[in-house]
């Protein structure tokens, strides 16, 4: 409560932090040919598991080390960057796309709309999402529009649960009654008057859901399941520095690290922006 | 009352139990890779490929295949594992039990977790321990489990490496057991060596797993506790002397609990969903381990079985939550 108080006047520090981390990683991420100090895919065998700069035995122009074929970890990053934010805006604006269409139709409408809708999200409900993702990207085959697409099919009913149960308590309102009475239809009615009530959850549940995305990207590529594997991906990164966690535990923690952050930092906008719109904390 | 509305969401099961059925058949036969064709060594004859892909049924139409795999499903035949060569049910018994007592002891350290630091948070409500309560649980609840495997297999599989970073039991142990729940059935054998070594290696994925679910306990609770706090019977309570803690245990936990006790349960179904890269993450030999094998070989039977025990698991676990439910409150018991 305290903190809604906060964010409504301005940004938090916690606000800042996640706003500035996701700015940095998004720019390194889109000029990542011009950041990236080394080529992502360069082996060099004389270079192997180099460590961090500050470790005796680093390479200048190495920063956080190399991997075990000798590929330098920080450029690496920088690029499986590209492939975290792409999925994260695409498969969470799809999913959004479709799981709103679906909630807004099944809670303004309800009825047999909302009979079949809400026993598609009861069937779906009753999968092990990460099983259910593994399963879609090995049927559509591995690289990124089946990543995007498996993400979107899955998570759609997260959207559609909460938009469903929005749109049902806003259509009761008098507000709704006096449109419909002046003659408005019902579709003018469900886009004029509940969407643009229902919008600021939407955007919370957007910001949650992109960081949602990048980890079931990270968990495909953890698999071996997401893109092709010369590409470099933060999942992909892990799984090698698991393997390597023993010899060069650097592999594992940085994209670790940077993997929190970007998770933190979204749910973090999601949740400042659902209390900045909630009407109640308004 | 309660007869009619278990048959009702008996039926509701049974449904969804279908469209899961109907929806995993769909999409692992739309997949363009051809399972028999991998079974084969490189030089074999189309005959030969035809008369496998006979005896797995996978000459006829997929409404066929559909209808002959649910009438077998309905006899407790869940077929023949293409990658494994056996009964797909045995396989799944075999390894469920390691996946259940994974999850269970998961639970169980998750409502520890989580009702500690409730409780915790309502007795000091306004001070820097409550302060400190919500930015962990904040934490706890926004990075993932998968997130959290990694962070303890760097903390307690390398930097102290207390425990074991990878399978469910050291392989050289002699194990003296009739079921597959080794854990549960070491501490009823009093084996507590047994039992310590299953630990060691269950130990970080459970708490992978607990983190979040403890984080939304903590939370729920404390702020039913904190409402239930205000209440007059409480207060009264606090008249009569007795001590802050003595009032939450013995007054306000009982009525404040209820909300949580739901949560738990539809909760449990996505601890138990998280099983499945947990158990990858720390080679624990479990269903969901098995499972993204049998995807990766694209072992079709296994793959339909699997999601379809997953899937009954997560509808009984919520019907048994709504039962449960309408059991406790008051509201329903009566109307």
């Amino acid at each position: 409560m305290d903190e809604a108080r906060i964010s409504r006047r301005g940004w938090s520090p916690r606000l800042w932090l996640a706003g500035g981390w996701l700015l940095i990683a998004l720019l390194a991420a889109i000029f990542a040919p011009l950041v990236a100090p080394q080529d992502p895919l360069a082996q060099d065998l004389m270079l192997e598991r180099l460590p961090p700069f500050w470790l005796d035995g680093a390479e200048p122009g190495y920063w956080l080390g190399t991997d075990s074929l000798g590929r330098d970890l920080l450029s690496r990053l920088i690029f499986g960057g590209r492939i975290a934010f792409i999925v994260a805006f695409a498969a969470a604006s799809a999913a959004c796309l479709v799981g709103s269409t679906l909630g807004l139709i099944a809670g303004y409408f309800g009825g047999w709309a909302d009979r079949i809708i809400s026993r598609i999200v009861d069937i779906w409900m009753a999968f092990p999402p990460v099983l259910f993702a593994i399963l879609l990207v090995a049927v559509l085959g591995t690289g990124l529009s089946s990543v995007i697409l498996a993400i979107a099919i899955i998570d759609w009913t997260r959207f559609c649960r909460v938009i469903r149960a929005e749109a049902m308590g806003q259509s009761r309102m008098d507000y709704v009654e006096n449109a419909r009475i002046a003659g408005y239809g019902r579709i003018g009615i469900m886009l004029r008057e509940v969407l643009p009530n229902v919008v600021p959850s939407i955007v919370a549940l957007l910001s949650l859901e992109m960081g949602i995305a990048v980890i079931v990207e990270a968990i495909l590529s953890f698999v071996n399941l997401s893109i092709s594997t010369d590409d470099p991906t933060w999942g992909g990164i892990i799984a090698e520095g698991r393997l390597s966690i023993h010899q060069a535990w650097w592999v594992l923690v940085f994209p670790l690290v940077t993997l929190i952050l970007t998770v933190l930092s979204f749910s973090q906008f999601g949740e400042a922006l659902k209390s900045r719109f909630d009407p109640v904390l308004r | 009352m309660l007869l009619q509305r278990f048959l009702i969401r008996l039926l509701t099961m049974l449904v969804t139990l279908f469209g899961v059925a109907v929806v995993v058949f769909v999409v692992i036969r739309v997949a363009p890779g051809d399972p028999i064709a991998m079974m084969l060594p490189p030089g074999a004859t189309d005959a030969d490929i035809a008369r496998l892909r006979a005896l797995y049924g996978l000459d006829k139409t997929i409404v066929e295949q559909f209808f002959i795999w649910l009438s077998g499903v309905a006899r407790g035949d869940f077929g023949t594992s293409i990658s494994l060569r056996q009964d797909v049910l045995g396989l799944v018994f075999n390894r469920l039990p390691a996946t259940l007592e994974l999850a269970i002891v998961a639970l169980v350290m998750a409502v520890a977790i989580g009702g500690t630091t409730a409780i915790l948070g309502a007795r000091e409500r306004g001070t820097a321990i409550e302060a400190g309560i919500d930015i962990a649980s904040g934490a706890a609840l926004s990075i993932p489990d998968f997130l959290w495997g990694l962070v303890l297999i760097l903390l307690f599989g390398v930097l102290v490496p207390i425990f074991d970073i990878s399978g469910r039991v050291s392989p050289q142990l002699d194990l003296p057991f009739v079921t597959q729940f080794y854990f549960f059935e070491s501490l009823l054998r009093l084996r507590f060596d047994l039992t310590w070594d299953l630990l060691k290696h269950m130990l970080m994925p459970a708490i992978a797993l607990a983190l979040p679910l403890a984080a939304i306990i903590s939370q729920l609770l404390k702020q039913s506790l904190k409402e239930v706090l205000d209440l007059d019977y409480v207060v009264l309570a606090r008249v009569k002397g007795f001590s802050e803690t003595q009032v939450i245990l013995r007054e306000a936990l009982k009525n404040a609990a209820l909300p949580t006790l739901t949560l738990i349960g539809v909760q449990f179904t996505f601890l138990i969903g998280g099983t499945v890269i947990v158990e990858r993450l720390f080679s624990y030999e479990g269903l969901g381990n098995m499972a993204i094998d049998a995807v990766i070989n694209r072992d079709l039977p296994l793959i339909q079985g699997i999601v379809l025990v997953f899937a009954l698991l997560f509808v009984l676990i919520n019907l048994a939550v709504d039962m449960m439910y309408a059991l406790l409150n008051p509201r329903l018991r009566h109307g």
